[in-house]
C-alpha cells in the first residue's frame, strides 16, 4: 500500500528512510497472569539480519513467536499491543494466520524435519498450498536447497528419509523447507545451538547470503554469532527491550550499563 | 591383624549383594516358569493338533480346502471329514470386516481426543472406552442375540444369524482397543512436527492429515492388528450370533461359523484322543498360529516405525 508510493523517494534518500517491514508497538504478553513481555516497541528493516540477544527467560524467543502468532498455540496466552507486517495489523480479527505464516516463516532450535523424504519435506509448504505440478515442485526443491547451500550434498538422495541426515544437514533442510514457501521474513529461534561449530558456521554463511532476498530475525545465545552476522542487535532483559541499535554500536559502545554487563559476560 | 579383618570384611558377601542375588534368582525363576508354561501349552496343542493328520490319517489339504466338517465320519478313502474351510473363511471374514468398520471410527475418535478437543475428549471418551473394555463378552453376545440378530432378520432377511451379526458385535468389541491404541499412537507424535507444519502455513486439518496421521501410521496399524487379533480369538460373543453352521457362507446373513465357535461348541461333545477331539485341536493349533502371526506383524511394524 503506502510502500509502493514511497519507493522512488526512498531510493533517493538511501535505505534509512525505507519503511520497516515489521513494526511492533508496546507489545505485552501474558502467560496466564505472568507478564513475559513488558511493552516491546521495535521495528525491523527489510534485507537485514537482526539478532535478539539476552539471558535465558528474558522474553526474546517469546517475542519472536509473537511475530508469526505461534504463541496462539499455547493456551492462556494474552497479547496486547500492535504488530504490523507491511502496515497490516497481524493481530486484527480478520487476519488469516495461515497466510501470515506463509509470509513469516520460522526455523526452530531443534532441527525438526518431518519423518518423510527430503523431497517431501522441502515441498511440504507448496503441496499444502495446492501446488501439484511435478515440474514446479522439482524446481522449487532445487532452488530452495541451493539457497540453503546443501543441494550438492543432497541432490542424489532427495528421496531418502530426512531423518537419516546429520543435525546440521537436517537444520539446513528445515531452512530450505521454509525458503520453498518464499516468505518475506524468516524467524530463527537459536537455529545453531544444537549444532557443531562447522555446521553452525555453514548456516551463518548461508544466512548472510540469504539476507539479500529476505528479512532475517534471529534469536541467539551466541554473542559471537550475533556480532559476526547481524546488522542490528537488540538486547532483552526480563521482558524489557533494553537497547536496540547497530550491532557495532551495541558491541563496541553500548549505551546502557546492563547491555555492557551482559556483553562483557558479567551476568547471563 | 587389622589387615586380616579388612580382608575378611571385603571378601565376605555383603547384605546388599545377597539381596541382589535373591532378587535375581526370584525373577529368573519366574521367567523360566512362564517360558515353560508357554512352551508346554504350545507343544501340547501342536501334538494333539498334528495327530489328526498323522495318527488319524486326515489330509492336511482337505483341512484347508474342503468344506465338509464331520470328523466322526470318514470318506470313501477312509480319511476323516475334516474340511475346515467354512470356519477359516468365517473367522477371516468377521475379523477383516469388523476391522474395516472399526478403523475409521477408532481413528476419528482418536483425532478428536488428541487433536481437536484434548480436554473434553479425554473427559468424555476415556471413561466410555474403559467401560467398553470392561463389559464381559457374554454380555456383548447377549445384546447381539437379542438386539442385533432380530434387527438384521427384519431389515436384511435371513435368520439374522451370520457374518453380519458377528461383524457388528465384534466391531463394538474391538473399538475400545483400537481407539485407545490409536490415541497412544497420535500422542506419540512429537509436538514439534505440528509446530513445524503450522509455521509453514498449514491449517490445523492439513497438519493432522498430512503430518500427524502420516507419522502415526505404524502405531495405528498396530492398533488395527491388535483389534483384529482380538476379533479373531473372540469365541463366546461370536458363537452366540453367528449361527454355527459349518457351511461355506453364501452371503452375510446366512448362518456361518468361526474356528472359535466350532471349538467351543464341540469341546464337550468329544472324547479325548478320538478323531473328533483331535480335529478340534487342529482348529486350536490354527488359532494359535494365527495369533502368533498377528504378534509377529505387530513387532515388525513397530520396529519399522522406530526407524523413523
Amino acid at each position: 500500500m503506502a510502500m509502493a508510493m514511497t519507493k522512488p523517494t526512498e531510493q533517493a534518500a538511501g535505505t534509512t528512510t525505507q519503511p520497516p517491514i515489521i513494526d511492533t508497538e508496546d507489545v505485552h504478553l501474558f502467560y496466564g497472569s505472568n507478564e513475559a513481555l513488558k511493552g516491546i516497541s521495535m521495528s525491523f528493516k527489510e534485507n537485514e539480519i537482526t539478532a535478539l540477544i539476552g539471558p535465558s527467560g528474558c522474553g526474546k524467543s517469546t517475542y519472536l513467536r509473537t511475530l508469526n502468532r505461534m504463541n496462539d498455540l499455547i493456551p492462556n496466552v494474552t497479547i496486547k499491543g500492535k504488530v504490523d507486517l507491511k502496515g497490516q495489523d497481524i493481530y486484527a480479527s480478520n487476519m488469516d494466520t495461515v497466510r501470515l505464516r506463509k509470509e513469516v516463516g520460522m526455523v526452530f532450535q531443534q532441527p525438526n524435519p518431518f519423518p518423510f523424504s527430503i523431497y517431501d519435506n522441502v515441498t511440504y509448504g507448496l503441496r499444502i498450498a495446492g501446488v501439484k505440478d511435478r515440474g514446479r515442485l522439482d524446481e522449487a526443491v532445487e532452488t530452495a536447497l541451493r539457497q540453503a547451500a546443501i543441494w550438492d550434498e543432497l541432490k542424489d538422495k532427495l528421496h531418502q528419509s530426512a531423518m537419516a541426515l546429520s543435525g546440521g544437514q537436517q537444520q539446513r533442510v528445515c531452512i530450505a523447507r521454509v525458503l520453498a514457501v518464499k516468505p518475506d521474513v524468516i524467524l530463527l529461534d537459536e537455529p545453531t545451538s544444537a549444532l557443531d561449530p562447522i555446521s553452525s558456521s555453514q548456516i551463518e554463511n548461508m544466512l548472510v547470503e540469504l539476507k539479500k532476498n529476505y528479512t532475517i530475525i534471529l534469536v541467539t545465545h551466541n554473542m559471537a554469532q550475533a556480532s559476526r552476522i547481524s546488522d542490528r542487535t537488540a538486547f532483552f532483559l526480563q521482558g524489557h527491550l533494553i537497547e536496540y541499535n547497530d550491532t557495532k554500536t551495541i558491541f563496541l559502545n553500548p549505551q546502557k550499563k546492563e547491555t555492557e554487563d551482559y556483553i562483557s559476560g558479567r551476568f547471563g | 591383624m587389622a589387615e586380616d579383618k579388612i580382608r575378611e570384611s571385603l571378601l565376605k558377601e555383603s547384605k546388599a549383594s545377597k539381596r541382589e542375588k535373591h532378587g535375581k534368582i526370584l525373577s529368573y525363576s519366574a521367567i523360566i516358569l512362564i517360558v515353560v508354561v508357554v512352551v508346554s501349552i504350545f507343544l501340547f496343542v501342536a501334538t494333539r493338533g498334528i495327530a489328526t493328520f498323522t495318527v488319524n490319517k486326515g489330509s492336511i489339504i482337505d483341512f484347508f480346502t474342503k468344506s465338509q466338517w464331520n470328523p466322526g465320519a470318514t470318506d470313501k478313502g477312509g480319511h476323516p471329514l475334516i474340511g475346515a474351510l467354512p470356519m477359516i473363511v468365517g473367522s477371516f471374514a468377521v475379523t477383516v470386516l469388523s476391522a474395516i468398520v472399526a478403523t475409521p471410527f477408532a481413528i476419528a475418535a482418536a483425532i478428536y481426543m488428541v487433536e481437536i478437543s484434548p480436554r473434553r475428549g479425554y473427559k468424555i471418551l476415556q471413561p466410555v472406552i474403559e467401560l467398553l473394555v470392561g463389559i464381559p463378552s457374554v454380555v456383548y453376545g447377549f445384546v447381539g442375540l437379542s438386539v442385533v440378530v432380530p434387527f438384521i432378520r427384519n431389515h436384511f432377511g435371513g435368520t439374522g444369524f451370520g457374518i453380519l451379526a458377528g461383524t457388528l458385535v465384534l466391531f463394538v468389541m474391538i473399538l475400545p482397543t483400537a481407539t485407545s491404541m490409536s490415541v497412544d499412537a497420535l500422542r506419540a507424535v512429537p509436538r514439534y512436527y505440528r509446530e513445524a507444519s503450522l509455521a509453514l502455513g498449514a491449517t490445523r486439518w492439513q497438519t493432522i492429515y498430512k503430518v500427524v496421521l502420516r507419522a502415526a501410521v505404524p502405531g495405528i496399524m498396530t492398533a488395527v492388528i491388535f483389534g483384529m487379533s482380538r476379533a479373531f480369538g473372540e469365541a463366546l460373543a461370536v458363537q452366540m450370533v453367528i449361527g454355527n453352521a459349518t457351511l461355506l457362507p453364501q452371503n452375510l446373513v446366512s448362518p456361518a461359523s468361526t474356528l472359535t465357535s466350532i471349538l467351543t461348541m464341540g469341546m464337550g461333545n468329544s472324547v479325548m484322543g478320538s478323531v473328533s477331539n483331535n480335529a478340534l485341536w487342529s482348529l486350536a493349533l490354527l488359532l494359535l498360529l494365527m495369533s502368533l502371526l498377528f504378534n509377529i506383524l505387530v513387532h515388525r511394524i513397530s520396529k519399522k516405525g522406530a526407524l523413523h
